[in-house]
């Protein structure tokens, strides 16, 4: 037999479905070697999380159905083993950690008891597993291991959750790890330490680490290979700086292309023209907490200015704050000479016409029971001044159309469409009140890299076209550099920097603000090397 | 003005153009069962408004030969061939005209609730907090108070009419509209197409009533057709207890409890207007279970789709 640790063989995944049958994955083939990193890399449905399933017997069968291939861990094909056979293989020899380790974990349960719990499904450490539990989550680098063991998981932080999920894979020592977006929902500097030490734990071990991701960067910092997968094909395999800077297949050529933080800066607009936002000392306090501190910046017409900062910075507060979602404890927001903070409620209504919101998640800011038509003509009829009734559909059409869809595309329902495209609505729907200033509250961040250019590339040319101006709220530092003109970054509420998007980054005069722009990946493996081994350096001085 | 919207782009037609009834009568044709529901509770329905008018004579007639005839004796007339009552009158009969003060009373009482206690939930779920206190310690103290006792003390003190009979019904039940709708509203309320709606600027009426109305509607509706069988055994028990609906008059569960002395000897007596009323429910529950998908845009292709996979 041949010697791979993990091959999958041809494999092919149907799914069932009213709509009749998907092919999730057709004739995959990949393998992983002891002591490698393989990364699955591909977009949203592509089907890359598909075969990982497949392996840890996590697919519904039905709807799903395996049609043909073989999965050989150590040569024996685990689709013919039993059961019993294949639930002694997970957990034990093939570990999982998963993109958001809030819903994986049970709330109910201390940690303690969830680590000991899988080391007691398979019958190992019988008598110290709270010792080894312990050990463990000092290996993972938890700190106070020893008191922490007894908590609870919604008192731990997002990253030290993604460690204690790490710590439960690893509990019985497996020989694969399979991470399935394990660094998606964290931010940028948290991010690098959690690749860091599945990277040292996998020298440590020696085990195999599949690593399926929709990220560039990630792949750069730790895969030794790399699978592209697109609509539930491999179009290419390679080394990862093979794959970077020699792609053969259009579909990876195009994702690198698409790849933010590499194209031309925004030049800073002249400093002359009168701002059309001024926030001066705006703060918000949640009883004790301070959510925005003595926050003070100007957004100028037709600008682009990026907020960022990491997850608990402030920087929705301050959107949901400029826009009255939520009360501002002091300090003021002048748009157009009036104080959007201290205005009453009818001028606040006229004012709502100027400023408008993208969110994040467009499946949720769209109402699953209004048509598209009903979704935008929405604000023709809470402001009746804009347009008769007679120009709504003409109107409408229009709109969807400057928003690259098409005009029959108003009578279906949000469920009927992509994420990019919702997207698109949802921005159309903005437009409708023909706004000044659009705030875009993380507003590409759930999409797919390639959308997330189109969107942006959206957003600039209605910014040509019709002199909009962006507060933009982001937490990936790269889609900023390409996007904004000017930059704030923010920590625990405050404003730690601020200035145009060339010193930003080229000369960031903040500790902060080097960290963050050091700890996003750069999408070149050769790059993110050299960058490594200079850190490392650097560390060893410091040491 | 000048006319600026001449270079207008070309509206296109959308699935509205096509006939709105038609369609709705073709997604019921494509749940059997729904559609089987909807026809047997227009059944209903007819007995209940027509019913009294045609057949009043006939169901109250006494006929002592046919003292608790049994059912499907085909030689007798065809109202005596579901049996006869213990004063031998046709039961067939009488659970026709019976259905009109049981649907009213039932349809009365749930509609009252339900349009009463979803509109305090909405409020409680949607406006400030004092307000949701007032109403969530209201919604309590009916809750608290044995709601068979409240019948019994507002019915001695009033006429033990049909209306008053609806009033105290509704009134119990308001507390279980109330607080699903409030629960629902404070989920609901907090999701990004509220928030959306609100950086729009619509009013507080709108945001209820467009945007979360239509998403809590579903649930309400689902225990609106359960509480419906509920109502019509509580008016039984009221009935019963000689403070209800009172002979001549007659209800369904007036008719199940009538006939509980002659379970062992004439078991028809309570079994035809007790399948009267599983059968209402049950249709009533099939048809809100068929509302909730073709109310949903996201579900509604499962009934539009039915028939056309060979296609």
């Amino acid at each position: 037999m041949d010697n791979h640790l993990l091959e999958v063989k041809n494999l092919s995944v149907d799914f069932h479905t009213s709509f009749g049958t998907v092919h999730a994955v057709r004739d995959v083939s990949w393998h992983l070697e002891r002591g490698e990193t393989l990364a699955i890399l591909g977009e949203s449905g592509s089907g890359k999380s598909v075969s990982a399933s497949a392996i840890l017997n996590l697919i519904d069968m039905p709807p799903g159905e395996i049609t043909s291939g073989e999965i050989l861990f150590e040569g024996r094909d685990v689709l013919k083993m039993s059961p019993e056979e294949r639930r002694q293989l997970n957990g034990c020899r093939i570990g999982m950690i998963f993109q958001d380790p809030l819903s994986h974990l049970n709330p109910v349960y201390s940690i303690g008891f969830q680590i000991a719990e899988t080391m007691k499904a398979h019958g190992r450490y019988k008598g110290e597993t709270r010792a080894k539990t312990i050990e463990l989550l000092k290996r993972v680098g938890l700190p106070d291991a020893e008191t922490k063991v007894d908590a609870y998981p919604h008192q731990f932080s997002g990253g030290q959750r993604q460690r204690i999920m790490i710590a439960m894979a690893l509990a019985l020592k497996p020989d694969i790890l399979i991470a399935d977006e394990p660094t998606t929902a964290l931010d940028v500097t948290v991010q690098a330490q959690i690749l860091a030490l599945l990277e040292e734990l996998q020298q440590e071990t020696g085990m195999g680490l599949l690593l399926i991701t929709h990220d560039l960067g990630v792949v750069a910092e730790v895969a030794d290979r790399v699978v592209v997968m697109n609509s539930g094909e491999i179009v290419e395999t390679g080394t990862a700086r093979e794959v970077y800077h020699n792609p053969h297949h259009p579909y990876t050529k195009k994702l690198i292309a698409a790849i933010p933080g590499e194209g031309e800066m925004a030049t800073q607009l002249g400093k002359t023209i009168k701002p059309i936002l001024e926030i001066s000392g705006l703060s918000k306090h949640y009883g004790r907490f301070v959510a925005l501190d003595d926050v003070s910046l100007n957004v100028l017409p037709g600008e682009s200015v990026a907020i960022v900062g990491e997850s608990g910075s402030g920087k929705s507060t301050l959107a949901k704050t400029v826009l009255r979602l939520e009360e501002a404890t002091s300090g003021k927001a002048i748009f157009n000479g009036q104080d959007l903070v201290s205005m009453d409620a009818k001028d606040l209504f006229k004012v709502r016409r100027d400023i408008q919101m993208v969110f994040q998640d467009p499946t949720q800011s769209l109402n699953p029971r209004m048509s598209i038509y009903d979704v935008i003509s929405e604000a023709f009829v809470i402001h009746r001044d804009i347009l008769e009734k007679r120009h709504w559909k003409a109107r409408v059409c229009e709109l969807l159309e400057q928003v690259g869809l098409q005009a029959d595309h108003m009578y279906r329902h949000p469920h009927q469409f992509s994420g990019g495209q919702r997207q698109r609505i949802a921005i159309a729907r903005a437009l409708a009140l023909e706004p000044k200033l659009i705030v875009c509250d993380e507003a590409v961040s759930a999409l797919d890299v390639s959308i997330q250019a189109q969107v942006l590339a959206l957003l600039k040319k209605l910014q040509d076209e019709l002199g909009l101006s962006y507060l933009f709220i982001a937490h990936d530092l790269p889609l900023v550099r390409d996007f904004a003109h000017r930059v704030v970054v923010m920590q625990s509420g405050k404003i730690v920097e601020q200035g145009p998007v060339e010193q930003i980054f080229d000369a960031p005069r903040e500790e902060y603000t080097r960290n963050l722009i050091a700890a996003s990946l750069s999408p070149d493996p050769v790059i993110q090397a050299e960058r490594r081994a200079a850190s490392k350096i650097q560390q060893g001085v410091t040491a | 003005m000048a006319n600026t919207h001449n270079n207008e782009p070309s509206v296109p037609a959308g699935p509205e153009a096509r006939n709105p009834y038609m369609q709705t009568l073709r997604m019921l044709w494509n749940d059997k069962l729904a559609f089987f529901a909807v026809v047997f509770l227009i059944i209903v329905l007819v007995c209940a408004l027509f019913g009294p008018y045609f057949l009043d004579d006939l169901a109250t007639k006494q006929n002592l030969r046919g003292r608790n005839a049994p059912p499907f004796d085909f030689s007798k007339d065809w109202p005596f061939w579901l049996g006869g009552d213990a004063l031998g009158r046709p039961l067939l009969t009488r659970i026709m005209v019976a259905a009109q003060n049981t649907i009213f009373v039932a349809a009365g009482a749930v509609f009252f609730s339900m349009i009463i206690g979803t509109s305090l939930g909405l409020i409680a779920g949607y406006t400030s907090k004092t307000l949701s206190q007032v109403i969530m310690r209201l919604a309590d103290v009916i809750m608290a108070f044995p709601s068979l006792l409240l019948a019994v003390i507002v019915l001695f003190m009033l006429d033990s009419s049909v209306f008053n009979l609806v009033i105290v019904l509704a009134i119990t039940r308001i507390p279980v509209y109330l607080r699903t709708a409030r629960a629902e509203t404070l989920e609901v309320r907090e999701r990004m197409f509220v928030q959306a709606a609100k950086v729009m600027g619509a009013s507080t009426p709108r945001i209820i009533f467009r945007h979360i109305l239509p998403v809590v509607f579903p649930t309400l509706i689902t225990i609106a057709t359960l509480d419906f069988a509920f109502v019509m055994l509580a008016e039984s028990a009221l009935s019963f207890l000689g403070i209800g609906i009172q002979p001549p008059e007659i209800t369904w569960g007036l008719m199940v409890s009538q006939g509980r002395p002659y379970l062992t000897t004439a078991w028809w007596l309570s079994f035809w207007p007790g399948l009267a009323i599983i059968l209402t429910t049950m249709s009533l529950n099939l048809v809100s279970n068929w509302m909730r998908s073709a109310l949903d845009p996201a579900q509604r292709w499962r009934l539009e789709n039915v028939g056309k996979k060979n296609g």
